[in-house]
């Protein structure tokens, strides 16, 4: 199972790569949404998968063992952290194109002469 | 302390300059400024009986003992010659600049930069700790900085201030990693620990590159060939400042620093060989161009890069004894460097009054070019004194004690050319050759002082002043000087017994006693070679100057481009085009190449690594097992993604990247993380909400226009860090030799009173992480709101800072 996830993880972040690379803003941010997910995948399937129970006591049906709460707690932050910085990107592209007029990240290089 | 104290009135004084120019607007500060130097030459001359009968002074300091670094002061006799000629010379010359400089002028900026370098200056010579002699020397080199650009409206005083700046601090840099090299050796920063080490360590491997690296800090500062282009152009700055500080005391500084630590590096030939040749080349190329200016000033600047040649290959010869068994059989090796700094002494004298006399002409007549200058002689006679005793001491023609200096040259290099016990007789053997052009070419110049500014014509000189002897305040200083070069003439033995003998003591530490080391100097010593000599070197510079517009022209098949201020220029010019030609290169304002040079580092990196390594493992031996619908969903995941490639409409692209987080959310459940699930559920929703909301207000997508190889090299990349994610992530797991401490949470319910182990987490085990996550959503949500409110509105300026 984790080889077959990791290989997943190796397409997505192909994708999220090129896409990075590319010139338009929304494809870039698009890119960097891929490439959050990926981390995410990676960090559980790094800790052991499907080797118990979910991580929730005093549960009758299934008393241990757990499978790894810590990577869980690790993805919770990142993915609040991932959000809020796609938010924030998000509305700087829309900002970028009132101001500058272009989505074209090969013509905002800023001022010759800055 | 005196000593101390010395160096810390004139840094004191240059302290207050700003408040006294405050509160006495009228009044002169010049006069106030002039009892500095007096008082420090005055503390300095109640040592000279102590230091003339051997003895030495030591005070220290502590600054930074644990790095061994004190400001220790060592007086003896090497230093008080400096100090001596840094407190007189600077005496006179506040003296002299007060009746030169107008109150028009800025001068607590002046005085201030002035005393700045004296207790600058007197800090050089006077330290014994090489870190501290270093920050002094650097203190020199900034101060003499600010004074070249005195005037800093004009073009040429910010040029000339600029590059003597680059070449003095560029070779002071040198001389500080030679001092740390000293430093590797010896594991001392005193001179004298350092002095007392030196004879063992001779063949050290760093032993070379620490003379080489001393050496260029001092050629740099004392303007040596090629490094004196600098002096020229550093006549830029008031006449006062070209008198002091670039022809009697900075421009010595690299001097003293070879006299100081000849007994350090002497033990080697090299150094001989080094000091030696470069001192005659600098010699001879001095007065070789000295002859072909038309401006006072550079021709004096040249004249002063020849004497301070001179100076540099006594010292060279000097270094010699160090080689033979010295007793005083023996002096006639010791004698160069007794030689060099009986010259470095009336040098001081007469090259101070000579460019007084040039500052006196050139504030009466309003011009410094010998082109436009003639027959001043009735008009001026006290000037032309002056002119006649310096140009005459220069050239070392009796009874001046530039005679007697010159003498003692052309009596050391005859003695080296003898000097064949390392049969190398035939180089050797130029000394004296070398020495003789450069003194013809010193006595052509000479005469061109004199004869071409005051005699003559007077119809050249400027027609619309009056013209007439410079005020009895100006003349005070260069009388002063010239009564020194005729009195050293005839009372040179008194100079030489209580202030040359003890500095002996200092470039020859122990090797014999003061007074077997001291010749006696006669003005009339017999028909000897040197005689022979200075009368050849009249008799031919009589006829050379007689004949000057015959030969001239030589001066013009050098072509410009390829002298050493082009080539200085070039160098400077060049290397800035290269630096913006490589910046420009790769600085293309791309975000795209940045990412590419991104991944592409990252790719080498690791990539590399595990190219060159037995690094990657892979085993799926503790693997979970496959369900059906896990590799469906995996295939799903994989197709959404590649399929965001070649999305034609950027919400289909939105949407495949909602399948992905759609996708990981079923993962979440599978992999039994509830919490993450319904997290990834709500977030995923409210991106694909906001991208859609985004693409309201953007246009939509064009087709890239980017060209197909850029597509193949993004392409090429991308796999490239896939597979190498995909390395990387294998030989982790196949590393499972720690336990994971995620037990530890199993005790949630006892620790934390809390059954869901993820929340906590999150909630009392590693609540700070999630403190600070608040925190950036926070910031996040501030910064969207902001964005979207406050906007530059039309015609306001569009950067904010």
């Amino acid at each position: 199972m984790e080889t077959l996830m990791i290989l997943l993880i190796g397409v997505l972040v192909s994708v999220a790569t090129y896409l990075v690379l590319s010139r338009n803003v929304i494809r870039v941010i698009l890119g960097t949404a891929v490439l959050s997910h990926a981390v995410h995948l990676l960090i559980l399937t790094i800790g052991e998968v499907k080797k118990g129970e979910a991580p929730l006591l005093g549960n009758q049906t299934a008393d241990g063992p757990y499978t790894d709460a810590l990577p869980q707690a690790l993805i919770l932050t990142a993915i609040v952290i991932s959000f809020a910085v796609t938010a924030f990107v998000l509305v700087l592209a829309f900002r970028a194109y009132k101001t500058n007029g272009t989505d074209d990240l090969e013509k905002l290089r800023g001022d010759e002469h800055d | 302390m005196t000593i101390h104290l010395a160096i810390i009135l004139p840094l004191l004084m240059a302290a207050l300059i700003p408040f006294i120019y405050k509160l006495f607007t009228k009044i002169k500060i010049g006069w106030l400024i002039l009892l500095v130097p007096v008082t420090v030459f005055i503390l300095l001359a109640r040592f000279i009986p102590l230091i003339s009968s051997g003895e030495t002074r030591t005070y220290t300091y502590e600054w930074m003992p644990s790095l061994g670094i004190n400001f220790t002061t060592y007086l003896d006799g090497l230093s008080m010659i400096f100090g001596l000629l840094i407190s007189g010379v600077g005496a006179l010359v506040v003296l002299y600049s007060i009746f030169y400089l107008s109150t028009k002028e800025a001068l607590h900026n002046f005085y201030c930069y002035l005393l700045l370098f004296m207790g600058a200056m007197l800090g050089v010579v006077f330290s014994d700790n090489l870190m501290v002699l270093y920050a002094f020397w650097e203190l020199t080199s900034v101060s003499s900085f600010l004074l070249i650009a005195f005037w800093h409206h004009r073009r040429a005083s910010k040029a000339g201030a600029r590059k003597s700046m680059l070449i003095t601090v560029s070779g002071g840099i040198a001389m500080l990693a030679g001092f740390i090299m000293l430093h590797a050796m010896t594991d001392s920063f005193s001179i004298r620990e350092i002095i007392a080490e030196m004879p063992a360590l001779t063949n050290e491997s760093l032993f070379i590159p620490a003379m080489i690296c001393v050496l260029l800090g001092a050629f740099t500062k004392s303007a040596q060939f090629p490094f004196h282009i600098w002096l020229p152009d550093a006549m830029e700055a008031p006449t006062p400042v070209s008198a002091y500080l670039h022809s009697a005391t900075m421009v010595k500084a690299g001097i003293y620093v070879v006299a100081r630590l000849t007994p350090v590096f002497a033990y080697d030939l090299t150094w001989f060989w080094t000091v030696t040749i470069v001192g005659l080349i600098t010699l001879f190329w001095g007065s070789f161009n000295a002859v072909k200016q038309t401006d006072l000033k550079a021709l004096l600047a040249f004249s002063t890069v020849s004497q301070l040649g001179l100076i540099m290959s006594l010292f060279g010869m000097g270094s010699l004894a160090f080689h033979v068994d010295i007793d005083a059989s023996t002096i006639i090796y010791t004698q160069a460097a007794f030689a060099a700094l009986f010259h470095l002494m009336n040098h001081s004298t007469f090259k101070g009054a000579l460019f007084m006399m040039v500052g006196i002409i050139d504030h009466e007549a309003g011009t410094r070019d010998i082109r436009r200058l003639g027959g001043l002689l009735t008009i001026m006679p006290a000037t032309f004194t002056i002119a006649v005793i310096g140009s005459m001491s220069m050239a070392g023609l009796p009874p001046f004690n530039g005679f007697l200096s010159k003498e003692m040259f052309l009596t050391s290099a005859l003695k080296v050319a003898e000097f064949d016990i390392f049969t190398l007789s035939s180089a050797t053997a130029l000394v004296p050759v070398i020495a003789w052009v450069a003194s013809v070419f010193t006595f052509i110049y000479c005469m061109i002082i004199i004869f071409k500014t005051f005699f003559g014509t007077t119809e050249k000189l400027p027609q619309d002043r009056h013209i007439h002897e410079a005020p009895i305040g100006m003349l005070i200083s260069p009388f002063v000087l010239v009564f020194f070069v005729i009195a050293i003439f005839f009372f040179p033995n008194v100079l030489a017994k209580y202030i040359l003998a003890p500095a002996m003591l200092s470039v020859y530490p122990g090797l014999a006693s003061m007074t077997d080391m001291t010749p006696h100097v006669y003005a009339w010593h017999g028909f000897n070679t040197e005689l022979w000599m200075t009368i050849g070197v009249v008799v031919f510079g009589f006829v050379l100057y007689a004949t000057l517009s015959k030969w001239r022209n030589i001066y013009n098949t050098i072509p410009a481009q390829f002298t050493l201020n082009n080539a200085f220029n070039r160098v400077l010019a060049e290397g800035e085009n290269v630096s913006s030609f490589i910046t420009k290169l790769y600085m293309t304002g791309s975000l795209r190449h940045y990412s590419l040079y991104m991944y592409g580092f990252l790719i080498l990196v690791v990539g590399s690594y595990f190219a060159f390594s037995d690094t990657f493992r892979f085993s799926m031996e503790n693997n979970a097992e496959i369900h059906v619908y896990e590799v469906l969903l995996v295939l799903v995941m994989a197709v959404a993604a590649v399929a965001m490639l070649f999305a034609k409409s950027r919400v289909t692209a939105t949407v495949l990247n909602g399948v992905v987080g759609f996708g990981i959310s079923i993962f979440f459940v599978i992999f039994r993380a509830p919490d993450l699930a319904l997290t990834q559920l709500i977030v995923e929703s409210v991106t694909t909400v906001l991208f859609l909301l985004c693409f309201t207000y953007l246009p939509t997508w064009k087709p890239e226009k980017t060209s197909h190889r850029q597509k193949m090299t993004n392409a090429t990349i991308s796999i490239l860090v896939g597979l190498l994610v995909v390395a990387v992530s294998l030989s982790v797991l196949y590393f499972n030799e720690f336990k994971t401490i995620s037990s530890f949470f199993e005790n949630a319910y006892e620790l934390a009173g809390g059954k869901n182990i993820v929340n906590t987490i999150l909630g009392d085990f590693r609540a700070f992480d999630t403190m600070l996550e608040v925190v950036v959503l926070c910031i996040a949500g501030i910064g969207v709101y902001t964005m979207i409110k406050f906007r530059t509105k039309k015609g306001d300026d569009r950067h904010e800072n």
